[in-house]
């Protein structure tokens, strides 16, 4: 393949990825859709979005933020268990505990209704969505951080701050977290921004008094005028866009950070 | 505090999370198909197609993604030039777009007011609306796939040996053949991870073909449509059980099979 055939068809698939996101958003900020950008742009459609549809935008703040507090409080001291120890239990405990990425999200969601969706008031609440959210995010936090563990000189370390008389509390608040924090950056960009976007399993969880942001943008793809479904998209991207570019600006510093070690 | 009781206890936080939400409720799902909702899946026709049809969509979407991305990934890998950083960002954008917001892309691209309608309109021809058929759903699933599947060709391409292309080129091999002995070869651990995670997506996703509201009956929208508007649960659940069991175990096969380059 020489080098302009090639050129030629990488930008033909950036422009099938690129162009639909414009189109896209395009009637969300154009006065009147049929007459294009001509008639000029307005912020009436998103303050409408807003004033109907700003509480899913913030509900998936809220449960985006209280899975990302989960995963770091059981996702790191799980990936520091499983990076001490190379047995086969360890082994087999880190296979069931990325098993939930494999499983299709309506399989789960279902599975969680029929286990939990008559106990109290739960299912009425959004902390049913957020335990679904914390089960499908855990593992990637895990591998994100197991990741880091395993590229350094762990059990090194360790024996280095015990030799020095620190106890095991100081030995993991002061030596082994610092040197995980990329892994746990890299973990915490990818947990939000999989929570922010979850929609398979957040269907069948959710209640009309519990809609997240994916869960109103497919209403608004079935129910509301083209202006409007494009705002809500618009809105949507302005969120996830920047978390993708700090995930992609991370992973790049891991990769250098690892090149030099 | 011995080390092994100190690991126990750090670790049953997470063990407890899987237990309780998902073992124990994936258990429940399995039991909740009983024999009837066992059998009727396996003798109503219109489940077996649509599984079938499932396996379609997920195979054509596979096949076309790695087509793509190992095309567009050995490019990447290979040379350098102005604006490649830009490209490379432009092509992983969609990564982090859920599959109900490309069924939306996908309807302003090829549906009744897209942009592939106006155009084939604006030509003088007849107005192309494919949105909501089999090639919207496919169009959906791989704009979806490209992004991630191209990471991990780019990165399993720069890891091959630039030596052994060039050696197989002077001793006269075609750019085929180099790339058929030489890449594919090479390339193949990573292409069988990154196929298996765009099948098993592809098959247990819904979020593409719920906005899309296609009137192709992939599993998921059956196990949703059972559930939600026919409360027909002992089959919503045997669907779902059977599907889980399904992707987890391409995942685990490839997995297997690329030597734990799968994720």
């Amino acid at each position: 393949m020489g080098f302009w055939t090639g050129l030629g068809f990488t930008l033909l698939i950036s422009a099938f990825l690129i162009l639909p996101v414009l189109v896209s958003v395009l009637p969300g900020i154009t006065a009147n859709q049929f007459e294009g950008l001509s008639s000029g742009l307005t912020t009436r459609w998103l303050r409408e979005v807003w004033a109907n549809y700003g509480g899913t935008v913030l509900l998936s703040l809220q449960i985006a933020l209280s899975t990302l507090v989960i995963t770091l409080l059981v996702g790191v001291p799980a990936a520091y268990v499983l990076a001490r120890h190379a047995g086969v239990t360890a082994r087999l405990v880190e296979e069931a505990l990325v098993m939930p990425v494999a499983v299709p999200g309506i399989a789960t969601a279902l599975g969680l209704i029929l286990a939990y969706g008559a106990v109290g008031d739960l299912r009425a609440s959004w902390l049913f969505i957020l335990v679904g959210h914390v089960v499908f995010c855990l593992p990637f936090m895990v591998r994100a951080v197991l990741a880091v563990l395993l590229s350094m000189d762990l059990k090194g370390l360790e024996e280095a701050a015990r030799a020095c008389g620190a106890s095991w509390p100081q030995r993991f608040l002061g030596v082994i977290l610092p040197n995980i924090a990329g892994g746990m950056l890299a973990g915490s960009l990818m947990v939000v921004t999989l929570s922010l976007g979850e929609f398979n399993m957040t269907l069948l969880l959710h209640t009309p008094f519990t809609r997240t942001l994916p869960v109103g943008l497919a209403d608004a793809y079935t129910a509301l005028r083209t202006e409007m479904a494009s705002a809500y998209t618009l809105i949507f991207f302005v969120l996830i866009v920047p978390l993708l570019s700090a995930m992609q600006w991370a992973a790049g510093r891991a990769d250098r950070v690892g090149a030099v070690r | 505090m011995s080390d092994r009781l100190r690991a126990a206890l750090l670790i049953a936080p997470a063990l407890a999370v899987f237990g309780a939400f998902f073992l124990i409720p994936l258990g429940q799902l399995a039991v909740a198909g009983g024999a009837g909702g066992y059998t009727t899946i396996l003798t109503e026709p219109r489940y077996l197609r649509s599984l079938g049809v499932t396996l379609l969509v997920a195979a054509l979407t596979t096949a076309i993604t790695l087509g793509i991305a190992t095309a567009v990934g050995l490019f990447l890998a290979r040379n350098r030039f102005p604006g490649r950083g830009t490209l490379l960002a432009l092509l992983t954008l969609p990564l982090a777009f859920p599959g109900v917001v490309v069924g939306y892309l996908v309807i302003m691209l090829a549906g009744r007011q897209g942009l592939v309608s106006e155009i084939s309109m604006a030509l003088g021809g007849e107005r192309i609306v494919f949105a909501y058929s089999l090639a919207g759903l496919l169009l959906g699933y791989v704009y979806f796939s490209i992004p991630r599947t191209l990471l991990t060709v780019i990165a399993a391409a720069e890891k091959l040996d630039p030596r052994l292309e060039e050696a197989a080129r002077s001793l006269g091999a075609s750019p085929l053949g180099v790339l058929r002995d030489v890449l594919l070869p090479g390339l193949s651990p990573a292409l069988t991870a990154a196929g298996a995670i765009c099948f098993a997506t592809a098959t247990g996703a819904f979020g593409t073909a719920f906005a899309l509201a296609s009137r192709i009956d992939v599993l998921p929208m059956v196990i949703y449509t059972e559930f939600t508007l026919q409360a027909n649960l002992a089959v919503a659940a045997a669907l779902s059980f059977l599907l889980g069991l399904a992707t987890w175990a391409v995942l685990a096969l490839a997995r297997g099979a690329s030597g734990g380059a799968a994720g």
